[in-house]
């Protein structure tokens, strides 16, 4: 006979369930990093400046979608968006990935996922997909709110549907480009600090200090120096790529016929950053 | 099933630097101390026992697993609780501890249970929504102990948990560590760098130094006949002792107190006796266990520890 009203302590319990594997456990802290990513399960103070980025390129998406609908000019097309809205990117990642990294470097979190079935390399792909699709996401979103604009106002019935879906998918490609490039950059550097601050301010200052290269180099006389002058920023980098496997009316950089060195550099940057990112955090894990 | 083997287990680092050397050990579950001087080897152990280090020569098994080749499967059942801070100021002690869970493979719903379950354990059911920045040492302490129990493994290693606690926290601390390997059935290994207070919760001791092993056994094993008693004369300490010695007990001086070896139940009569027959002032009587850092005479690096 015992009285509902007293709690008892039943004691420790052993769990007997199911234990997932690595693959339960990566998913889980890509999810994790995602919703970390726009602050979500953070702070109110987190949830500022992502969603302050959401509303911006939303609010632009949106009036482009409105001034197509009423004059039936489209002022950005869907790369042209992207490279207008690559400034906003950096300020994105730049605030993200400390988040993502720096925060668990700070506060000596590691040795707790390390010492679980996790690796470095599950840790670090983890955290790299997050921010590469956080990143995706926040160019991949208005182009769709473009796209519904001219599906839904266009005059030529299923046909231009099929026609304007043609012109979403390089333009989602092309911003998946400009994601994983500035994800890659932004969370290597971010590793290498426990201060968000710096990181953040190192991240930035990675982008903006090479675009003046460009520039300069643009400026020289030959054609060369200046179709090969792209190659010195990231920026430049994916709109030269842009420009090159993705051919249209103004878009990117002039790169001449040095497109594939553009995309040669890309994906050499991107690998780079990668390996390096992985041998940071294998020497972390074995502390 | 021994609970941790090591035969000949080395670790040297670049070649130069020796960590840990010949470490040969046999333990049984249980809770189990592991005390030496800081740098004495204590984390390069935990760290091979975790998998994390490779040794350089010699073999290691956990729970019957070898970590150097079947990490995983040593990880999923060990709770590791690191000596450092490490714990993330601006999140709920129970979302840290919940995701936590999920690193080691839990589903969400579980892990979601068993971080509360984990946080009720150490006594942090009513503060686990508060953000963990906002805690004091002893409860950032417990978070850390929790998270190494969300996933319910069957041994926690345990690195100085002690470490920045005051005496009151120390002692509630060691009370839950003696609590979980006792009641909850999992084995522990406490490292410490402080021989007196893991003796008193732990089943078995392994004391290392220099990398190198000084004695690993059972501390009923160590203590056996080592009860001395403490007797406090107001005067006449001198004439006790010589009295004592006429009966063939040893005793040492130890300031004001005799300190007489207790050889069998007799001996405690003939003590009492020859302070009656003396007719001296009798302050104190105390019997006391031998403190195993006593036994640990060639370990002058211990004892210097143990204060």
């Amino acid at each position: 006979m015992s009285d509902p009203s007293v709690i008892h302590d039943i004691g420790y319990q052993r769990y007997a369930g199911p234990r997932l594997g690595r693959g339960a456990v990566f998913g889980a802290l890509y999810v994790h990093g995602l919703r970390a990513a726009f602050g979500l399960g953070r702070s109110a103070k987190a949830k500022i400046f992502p969603w302050l980025a959401v509303g911006i390129v939303s609010l632009v998406a949106v009036i482009i979608a409105a001034v197509r609908s009423q004059i039936g000019v489209l002022p950005l097309d869907y790369q042209q968006f992207a490279d207008t809205l690559s400034w906003l990117i950096i300020f994105f990642v730049a605030i993200v990935a400390p988040e993502l990294v720096s925060r668990d470097l700070r506060a000596g979190v590691l040795p707790l996922y390390f010492s679980r079935p996790l690796r470095a390399f599950d840790y670090v792909a983890a955290k790299v997909a997050a921010l590469v699709t956080a990143a995706w996401l926040l160019l991949a979103g208005p182009q769709f709110i473009i796209f519904l604009g001219g599906a839904f106002t266009t005059k030529t019935g299923f046909r231009g549907v099929l026609d304007e879906l043609g012109d979403l998918l390089p333009g989602w490609g092309y911003s998946l480009i400009w994601a994983v490039l500035f994800a890659a950059i932004a969370l290597l550097v971010a590793s290498l600090t426990g201060k968000r601050a710096f990181a953040a301010g190192g991240i930035v200052a990675v982008f903006l200090m090479t675009t003046p290269v460009v520039g300069v180099l643009a400026f020289l006389d030959t054609n060369n120096s200046q179709e090969l002058a792209g190659l010195a920023s990231p920026m430049t980098l994916v709109s030269g790529v842009g420009s090159w496997l993705l051919p249209g009316p103004g878009t990117g950089i002039d790169v001449g016929r040095f497109g594939p060195v553009y995309l040669i550099e890309l994906v050499t940057v991107v690998a780079t950053c990668l390996l390096l990112l992985l041998t940071r955090y294998r020497k972390v894990a074995s502390l | 099933m021994s609970l941790i083997a090591t035969e000949s287990l080395t670790k040297t680092y670049g070649g130069k630097v020796t960590a840990l050397a010949d470490l040969t050990v046999d333990v049984e579950p249980g809770v189990i101390g592991l005390v030496g001087a800081n740098g004495a080897g204590k984390s390069t152990l935990l760290k091979i026992l975790l998998g994390l280090l490779a040794p350089t020569a010699g073999t290691v098994s956990v729970l019957g697993i070898d970590p150097t080749r079947d990490t995983d499967a040593v990880r999923a059942r060990v709770g590791y609780m690191p000596e450092h801070d490490s714990l993330p100021p601006d999140v709920s002690a129970a979302e840290f501890v919940t995701h936590l869970g999920r690193m080691s493979g839990l589903p969400r719903t579980a892990a979601r249970e068993r971080a509360s379950e984990a946080l009720r354990h150490v006594g942090l059911y009513e503060e686990r929504y508060r953000q963990i920045g906002g805690y004091s040492t002893g409860m950032k302490q417990r978070v850390k102990l929790a998270q190494a129990l969300v996933h319910d493994p069957d041994l926690l290693l345990l690195d100085e948990p002690t470490n920045g606690l005051d005496p009151a926290g120390r002692d509630a601390m060691l009370a839950l560590v003696h609590r979980i390997g006792t009641e909850f059935g999992i084995s522990v290994v406490v490292c410490s760098h402080l021989l007196g207070e893991v003796e008193r919760i732990c089943d078995q001791l392994i004391a290392i130094d220099g990398g190198r092993l000084l004695r690993a056994d059972r501390i009923s094993s160590m203590t056996t006949a080592s009860d001395v008693l403490a007797v406090e004369v107001s005067e006449g300490t001198d004439a006790l002792a010589a009295h004592l010695a006429g009966l063939g007990l040893e005793a040492s001086r130890d300031g004001r107190l005799l300190l007489v070896p207790l050889a069998d139940d007799a001996a405690y009569d003939r003590i009492l006796r020859a302070v009656a027959e003396l007719d001296l002032p009798l302050h104190r009587l105390e019997q006391r266990r031998h403190r195993v850092a006593e036994l640990f005479a060639t370990a002058p690096a211990l004892e210097a520890a143990d204060v």
